[in-house]
């Protein structure tokens, strides 16, 4: 039943095969045997069951409230939840339980999800690993797949198994794993360069990044307002869709939602791509690019080629100057975000009484880490008067011709752009913690980021297992506002590729019932 | 920075109260940037005005001062700028606080209409142009007060720009010699009022409400246009009075809802403009003209004993009478100023631009907000002075009091007594009256009814102008008694019946014989003695005129 995908198990519990309690009670105990992954910070378990109890009457009375009545689903730990800690993994709100709702949360909420949790991040979602925040990092599922163990047996590692295990990637990667390791069906994450996508890709499930005024930032910690989209992890592009359709919408809370009405929609089926035009952004093939990546890439060209669709290359020619521009933006916004956080009206607040001013500085070097207190320290140089107009206004010009190149690629016909989400498949955390953050960032958002610039929805799809047994996903970016068509090409694809289901039953091994759905959970590659 | 603290406070102290004398305000040089900035043709305004000190000493050269005015005034809405908490003077602490008040992580601005259109018609009052596009800036600095550790403001792109605002100012002696100055607005900006800070020293402590934090402010800034203390109070004088009379705001200084910084300079005239001050929360209309002038003395002082004039920011200390230089304030502040990325661009539309089949909730459309306007104070004077005859001082005490022009116009409406008899009367009997017990016209025991009742008796000649003042004295005690009741129980009205004064101007005449002997003989003075009896013995309800109009037709019989 976990295995499902978020359509399948709502068809179950409209059909009564399955009770919002029983499937409550088995995310729940599907989360205590992964405890070890530490996707997620806190566990709401008693606010899910009284949801899932709240649900259970509903369908017994015949009034369900739609597709997520009754399905659990998880929240990265940098939205507000009325009454549930919300910590963004940082020192600064250990404790700070907000008196809100996120919009989006609240949606969900309305809709009769069961929040399961609050899931792993970086610090204030300031990473590319999920291995920055207070709690820890997170542990890609993935790393104890069957299909990754018997890859690692074959190559004769002879390394101690559980040292070698691999990042998800992030910043939402506790949502990320969340969902690829079956505790929920869909999870919320949050992308401002790529953290919704990144993480997707490593952990095989779809991160949908929708366009820049689709949905509500209201209650999500902003990291870079003009760019933080709220994110959507599913087990499938027609379940994207579908929390995508609920939490669509002009909010009066948030000034920067568009106005014009937004209704849930059903994914076509499309069987015929032959009118497609599909982009393929020379730019996007950088040395940098692992082989594997580039040919998973040049094959699911071919395939929208041999299936009729026109396949182009186009160019994106301000792609270079974009990681930089990014730093100066995010990096400015970052240290006027942060300027609220003084240990005055809440979080975390020191035990220094000296004086206003010392109060503040030690607050904020005991609650932030050093990424952030770098990046603040690097935002406030930039918005200096005397840098201002160097820097932070040269930034936004180039980020106005980054849109543009997109513009123009969208005008001169194409209708979605095709480039490869990540460089390469995850890796080993040990790995990848022998750089620094602010490297690993810029490395791993190289594809992801200019998206957020320019405001445009894409799609990460996992497409296939590297030779390593592990997950890799491509990106699909679409016109501003044309989510759903975006999707609809993603759903196509997602069909040709039959990405495999992640085996853990090996993790699960003494958990069998809640794989009692042997069959759904092995379905192979074709 | 104690010892130039120390430098200023003393020889601050000794001047303090040297008049800078707006008597020499009206001795301005030549006009010397009106020219190229007279853009809407007004009357001359002296760009560069100079004033002297009073008592130049020999070989003194004299100064010219300049100064120009921030000026921060509270919207009157019912809610905040970007938030749906109230807006309410005197609440308990923090208690009207939304979560974005407080800068809760997630919160997100969402911009009043209210305030925006406070603005707008704030800009057209003062003659602006009005940007049909603004942007909002964070500006940055940590302080207690200020939750989000930024103020939302308007610093690239405010709503409203190059307005001007006349004022009347007094050059002579005589209170009808009245010139018409115009200072030029830089701008209008929306922005966020900060909390309050209450330092608690017993404990050591700083409180902090956050029921003003949010508010919106107008912040209107004025050009180096004022030369004195009394030109930049007069000047604020009349914002205030048309921020009351749009209704955008109640600009009440006491209460914090108007709030002006000044910016001070001095130079020679013809030379550049003096490095400037800015002396900082000038709350109250008295301390305003006080602290400029005091400030343009010192800074001259200064420059005369060789000193020199730092930028800096100072404050008024109103119990010495000085200006003092504000400790916190020490040191270059970087507001490292940012984009909103929050709010979009604020779009206003006018009747040609307005995009069909826009939701009227959704759009501001500048024309209609003109054809809104209500009178300004400048025309309620015009028109003052040419519907009544009204003197133009007469006119501007009417406006000055908060409720004393509607209390006249309701008087005007139920008396049949000439407006001259009506301004009279309001401007001298019963203000006279509610500034002796300091009240309000709102709090005033006389309605407008009551006097207007009492002014048709003094018109068709039933009581005499002294037995008037006795019935206004009984109205103000507010026993509820019409002033007919009371001219009727204290037995005041004049005598109508002409044979009963004939008997008594009669019988007078013939009691005082070396009274009319003495006014045969030729002592002019003696019909008053004469009217001053027959009065008397009217218990003095009869007209004087008419008294003398008997008395000498008796006489002469």
């Amino acid at each position: 039943m976990l295995g499902r995908t978020l359509r399948e198990v709502s068809a179950a519990l409209k059909q009564g095969q399955v009770t919002p309690t029983e499937l409550c009670q088995r995310c729940l105990s599907l989360i205590r045997k992964t405890k070890f992954l530490n996707a997620y910070i806190t566990v709401s378990e008693e606010v899910a069951l009284k949801q899932a109890e709240e649900s259970e009457k509903r369908y017994k009375k015949g009034h369900s409230l739609g597709d997520l009545d009754g399905i659990p689903v998880a929240v990265k730990d940098n939205f507000s939840t009325s009454g549930i800690e919300t910590t963004c993994a940082s020192n600064m709100l250990k404790g700070y339980v907000p008196p809100y709702n996120a919009t989006v949360v609240q949606k969900l909420l309305d809709q009769g999800a069961l929040l399961m949790g609050k899931t792993n991040l970086d610090e204030f979602a300031m990473g590319s690993g999920s291995t920055d925040g207070i709690f820890g990092p997170v542990k890609n599922p993935w790393s104890y797949s069957k299909q990754y163990r018997e890859k690692r047996k074959q190559n004769s590692h002879s390394e101690n198994e559980d040292s070698n295990w691999l990042i998800t990637g992030g910043s939402s990667g506790g949502s990320a794993a969340a969902v690829s390791a079956f505790t929920c069906f869909a999870a919320l994450g949050s992308d401002t360069g790529g953290s919704t996508r990144n993480p997707a890709a490593h952990c095989g499930v779809v991160g949908l990044k929708p366009s820049y005024g689709l949905v509500s930032r209201h209650g999500l910690i902003p990291l870079v307002n003009s760019m933080d989209v709220p994110g959507i992890l599913t087990r499938c592009v027609d379940d994207a869709a579908t929390v995508l359709g609920i939490l669509a919408g002009h909010d009066p809370k948030d000034s920067t939602t568009i106005q014009d009405p937004v209704k849930p929609f059903t994914l076509p089926s499309l069987t015929d791509v032959s009118k497609l035009c599909i982009g393929i952004p020379k730019e996007y093939l950088t040395p940098e690019l692992s082989s594997e990546v580039q040919s998973l890439w040049s094959r699911a060209a071919n395939l929208f080629e041999s299936e009729g669709a026109k396949v182009i290359e186009v160019s994106l020619p301000h792609t270079s100057y974009s990681i930089m521009c990014y730093h100066v933006l995010c990096t400015s916004e970052v240290a006027s975000n942060m300027a609220r956080f003084d240990g005055l009206e809440y979080g975390h607040r020191c035990d220094n009484d000296v004086s206003t001013e010392a109060m503040y500085a030690a607050t904020r070097r005991e609650g932030f880490n050093d990424v952030v207190r770098g990046r603040i320290l690097s935002g406030n140089f930039f918005l200096l008067r005397e840098n201002y107009e160097n820097y932070f206004v040269k930034a936004q010009k180039v980020r106005r011709l980054i849109a543009n190149d997109f513009v123009n690629v969208f005008n001169s016909g194409v209708d979605v752009l095709l480039t490869p989400t990540t460089l390469s498949e995850a890796v080993p955390y040990t790995e990848f913690i022998k750089e620094d953050n602010r490297t690993r960032s810029a490395q791993d958002d190289i594809f992801t980021q200019a998206v957020n610039m320019a405001g445009l929805p894409a799609v990460s799809v996992p497409m296939a297992l590297s030779s390593q047994g592990l997950p890799i996903g491509l990106q699909f970016i679409g016109r501003a506002f044309c989510d759903q068509q975006l999707l609809t090409v993603a759903k196509w694809f997602e069909k040709q590729v039959q990405f495999p289901v992640i085996q853990l039953q090996e993790l699960m091994d003494d958990c069998s019932s809640v794989f009692e759905n042997e069959k759904l959970a092995s379905v192979s590659v074709k | 920075m104690a010892a130039p603290t120390l430098r200023w406070f003393c020889p601050g102290r000794r001047f303090a109260f040297a008049r800078v004398g707006c008597g020499s305000c009206h001795r301005r040089g030549p006009p010397t940037g009106s020219t190229s900035n007279g853009k809407r043709g007004q009357s001359s305004v002296a760009q560069q005005p100079h004033i002297t000190a009073q008592k130049p000493r020999k070989g003194e050269c004299e100064w010219a001062a300049v100064v120009g005015l921030e000026i921060h005034a509270q919207i009157a809405s019912n809610s905040k700028l970007f938030s749906g908490s109230q807006v309410r003077f005197a609440a308990p602490p923090n208690s009207l606080v939304s979560f974005f008040d407080a800068s809760l992580p997630g919160t997100l601005p969402v911009l009043n209409r209210r305030c925006v259109e406070a603005a707008v018609m704030t800009g057209l009052a003062l003659d602006c142009h009005i940007n049909r596009k603004s942007l909002f800036d964070r500006k940055h600095y940590f302080y207690a007060d200020l939750p989000a550790g930024y103020q939302i403001t308007q610093q690239r792109l405010p709503i409203a720009v190059n307005g001007s605002l006349a004022y009347s100012v007094c050059v002579g002696r005589k209170p009808s010699q009245m010139v018409t100055r115009t200072v030029r607005v830089k701008q209008i900006q929306l922005e966020q009022d900060s909390g309050k800070s209450l330092q608690d020293d017993l404990r050591s402590q700083t409180l902090i409400d956050l029921n003003r934090a949010g508010i919106g402010l107008l912040e209107v800034v004025l050009e180096p246009d004022m030369s004195c203390g009394e030109e930049a109070a007069t000047a604020v004088r009349e914002l205030q009075l048309i921020l009351q009379a749009l209704g955008t705001s109640q600009a009440n200084m006491a209460e914090g809802q108007l709030r002006v910084d000044a910016n001070i300079s001095v130079h020679r005239p013809g030379e550049p403009l003096g490095i400037r001050t800015e002396v900082k929360n000038l709350n109250s209309a008295r301390f305003l003209a006080k602290a400029i002038d005091y400030e343009i003395q010192r800074q001259i002082n200064e420059l005369e004993n060789g000193g020199e004039i730092l930028n800096e920011t100072r404050s008024f200390d109103y119990k010495l009478g000085c200006t003092v230089p504000m400790r916190d304030k020490e040191g270059k502040q970087d507001y490292r100023f940012m984009p909103e990325p929050n709010l979009p661009p604020l779009l206003l539309y006018d009747s040609g631009s307005l995009p069909s089949g826009a939701d009227p909730q959704q759009v501001i459309d500048v024309d209609q907000l003109r054809a809104q306007l209500p009178e300004l104070p400048r025309v309620t004077r015009e028109r003052l002075v040419r519907e009544y005859g009204m003197l133009p001082q007469h006119s501007c005490a009417l406006l000055n009091e908060v409720g004393l022009l509607e209390f006249f116009q309701n008087v005007i409406k139920e008396t049949r007594a000439e407006p001259k008899k009506v301004t009279s009367w309001v401007l001298n009997t019963f203000l006279g009256f509610l500034k002796q017990q300091n009240l309000a016209v709102s709090e005033s025991p006389v309605t407008p009814s009551a006097l207007a009742e009492l002014l048709d008796l003094l018109d068709r000649k039933a009581i005499s102008s002294s037995a008037a003042k006795q019935v206004f004295e009984e109205l103000w005690r507010n026993e509820g008694k019409t002033p007919a009741q009371i001219v009727a129980e204290k037995k005041l009205e004049l005598l109508q019946d002409p044979e009963a004064l004939e008997r008594l101007c009669s019988s007078t005449l013939e009691a005082h014989p070396d009274v009319v002997m003495d006014l045969k003989k030729g002592n002019p003075r003696a019909i008053n003695k004469l009217i001053g009896l027959v009065r008397k013995a009217t218990l003095g309800r009869a007209d004087p005129t008419a008294i003398k109009e008997v008395l000498e037709r008796q006489l002469s019989s």
